[in-house]
């Protein structure tokens, strides 16, 4: 009965796969109640108020609570992912089997990306009937690029959360990356004031922050979505080519760290 | 046997303090070898520097100087972790999983198959006596013992050739002591090396070939534990027993025999001497006074007596 030598991406794979399952056993996708209950309120009182705009209101609400709610997530399971492990001992048994510990990383970061997936497609599908019970249903494809383009903005969030809890404790780590994610929705009007500066270190600090930080300008589509307007091939190809250079880097410096870290 | 554990002048520092940092030698410059297929005892007081040279061979820690190789594969080699087995003191696991999800989880680490995985699940949580009832409920819910047993299992799912225990019989009652006591030597009897550090020494004497004895981080004492307890054999002494006779109307004569010291019993008098030859004078002063010979045995220095000395 010997084991078939399996390779890192299997091993990353069955991590991943835990990942999701302690997600879901600890309850995290309870939070689709709430968004449930949300969107639900929305579409049934909504109407009243607002004549004709439902459509609109619910994709503007719908999407950006799937944002806000998607960024709780990232942040505050991204960063007690890792340092869980090793606060709770659970790394010691996993690193005494032929685990690296770039592999885990890597895996336990994909298993909250999996999370988030499904996060993101459930409460993509009850926008979607809020829009078909308010009879807005031509804006109901329109909703899915756009959402596809928060779910790569919450790929980057759960990357900063891994990498700064990586060094650094949960609370601070979270409010590092809650200041990232702040930041990284102001980085073009940090620019544009930049642009407009006469000091050169003010200009080359905001141009150095907007080059270092995540813009995630390039993943907002809601207000254009809520006019019926779809991100074009280019715009998504380019987030998502901008999304998986993000990740591979502060998961590489993750990594980095984690590698040199002593377990006490 | 070939050497299966190579620690070459293993040290292991901490660093303390946030300001002025301060440095801590845990481990240092430890060089042992270990043969194959025996069970190895890694002794020492608290602090003495054992779970940190076993975080170190698991490469939990990264040392400060030194080298180790196991199976002639150096520590940091992921591949060896395929041949080995490792049971941390007190062990943790994912709360959220059964322990049959958890073995299930490692063993797919390993790559075995859904049906070997099963297999190896049930016959291990078997062999550590896990009950039936018990391999579904949550790991949360488990005793410390019921854990301790599961840390056993899944440090045995791939079949190592060389398994690390760091206080194995840890939270478990006697009974639980013993089973696991005899899943130990049979370990061995399937050529499994163990390397185990315990605080019990009744378990080292009943399972140990060698011991290795740590004291402030460094290696006080190695060797056959045979060979260890009688290496004070010039020391040794005899213990006399007798009755029927007041120890303190005999006092001065004992006490005039060299070396020779006494202690009272409620029917008599328990006496050691350095050597042989001074028994008839114990005999003759004894039934001068009206008493008899008990027993006359050598007095073999214990492991608690070796660990104590070793430590201290």
């Amino acid at each position: 009965m010997s084991a078939e030598k399996v390779g890192p991406p299997s091993r990353i794979l069955t991590i991943a796969l835990n990942a999701f399952r302690e997600a879901v056993r600890d309850r995290i996708l309870y939070n689709l109640i709430l968004f449930v209950l949300l969107i639900t309120g929305s579409a049934i009182f909504l109407g009243e108020l607002t004549a004709g705009q439902e459509s609109r209101v619910i994709v503007n609400l719908g999407l950006s609570a799937i944002l806000i709610f998607g960024t709780f997530i990232s942040i505050f399971v991204g960063v007690s992912l890792v340092w869980k492990e090793i606060e709770k001992r659970t790394v010691y048994s996993i690193f005494s089997k032929p685990v690296g510990r770039g592999e885990f990383i890597v895996g336990k970061y994909l298993g909250l990306c999996l999370t988030l997936l499904v996060n993101v497609s459930v409460m993509g599908a009850g926008v979607s009937l809020a829009l078909l019970y308010v009879g807005g249903g031509e804006l109901v494809s329109a909703i899915w690029p756009a959402i596809f383009l928060i779910y790569l903005e919450l790929t980057i969030i759960t990357a900063v959360a891994i990498t700064f809890s990586s060094f650094s404790t949960p609370a601070l780590s979270a409010l590092l990356t809650f200041f990232v994610f702040v930041i990284g929705h102001f980085s073009s009007s940090l620019r544009d004031l930049a642009s407009d500066m006469a000091s050169t270190t003010a200009k080359a600090l905001f141009d150095g922050v907007y080059y270092l930080l995540p813009n995630f300008a390039h993943f907002t589509f809601v207000t254009e979505t809520a006019n019926g307007i779809m991100p074009d091939g280019r715009f998504i190809g380019m987030a998502v080519i901008y999304a998986l250079a993000f990740d591979a880097v502060l998961l590489a410096i993750a990594v980095l760290v984690f590698s040199r870290r002593n377990f006490k | 046997m070939d050497n299966v554990i190579e620690i070459r002048g293993l040290t292991k520092d901490y660093e303390t303090g946030f300001l002025f940092k301060k440095k801590i030698r845990a481990l240092d410059d430890l060089t042992l070898n270990v043969k194959g297929g025996q069970i190895f005892g890694f002794l020492g007081g608290n602090g003495a520097g054992k779970t940190t040279t076993i975080k170190t061979l698991m490469r939990l820690q990264f040392p400060t100087a030194g080298s180790a190789k196991i199976l002639g594969r150096d520590i940091g080699d992921i591949d060896l972790h395929r041949s080995i087995g490792y049971c941390p003191e007190n062990p943790y696991f994912y709360d959220y999983l059964s322990a049959v999800e958890l073995m299930d989880y490692f063993g797919r680490l390993f790559g075995y198959d859904q049906a070997a995985r099963t297999q190896k699940t049930t016959e291990l949580l078997d062999a550590v006596g896990l009950e039936e009832k018990d391999r579904k409920k949550q790991l949360r819910k488990y005793s410390k013992g019921m854990l301790q047993r599961v840390g056993l299992a899944q440090a045995l799912i791939n079949g190592p050739e060389v398994v690390f225990l760091d206080e194995p019989m840890s939270g478990l009652d006697p009974v639980g002591r013993r089973e696991i006591r005899e899943l130990i030597a049979s370990l061995r009897d399937k050529g499994v090396t163990v390397f185990m550090s315990t605080h019990i020494l009744s378990d080292i004497e009943a399972l140990c070939d060698e011991v290795a004895i740590l004291r402030n981080g460094k290696l006080a004492a190695n060797g056959n534990l045979g060979e260890l307890l009688s290496q004070n054999e010039g020391s040794r002494t005899l213990e006399v027993r007798v009755q029927g006779v007041v120890a303190d109307a005999i006092r001065d004569k004992i006490e005039f025999i060299a070396g020779a010291a006494m202690k009272s019993t409620p029917d008599g008098a328990n006496i050691n001497i350095l050597d042989e030859a001074d028994i008839d004078a114990v005999l003759h002063v004894t039934r001068e006074a009206g008493g008899r010979l008990i027993s006359v045995q050598p007095v073999k220095q214990s492991l608690e007596e070796l660990f104590v000395k070793e430590t201290e």
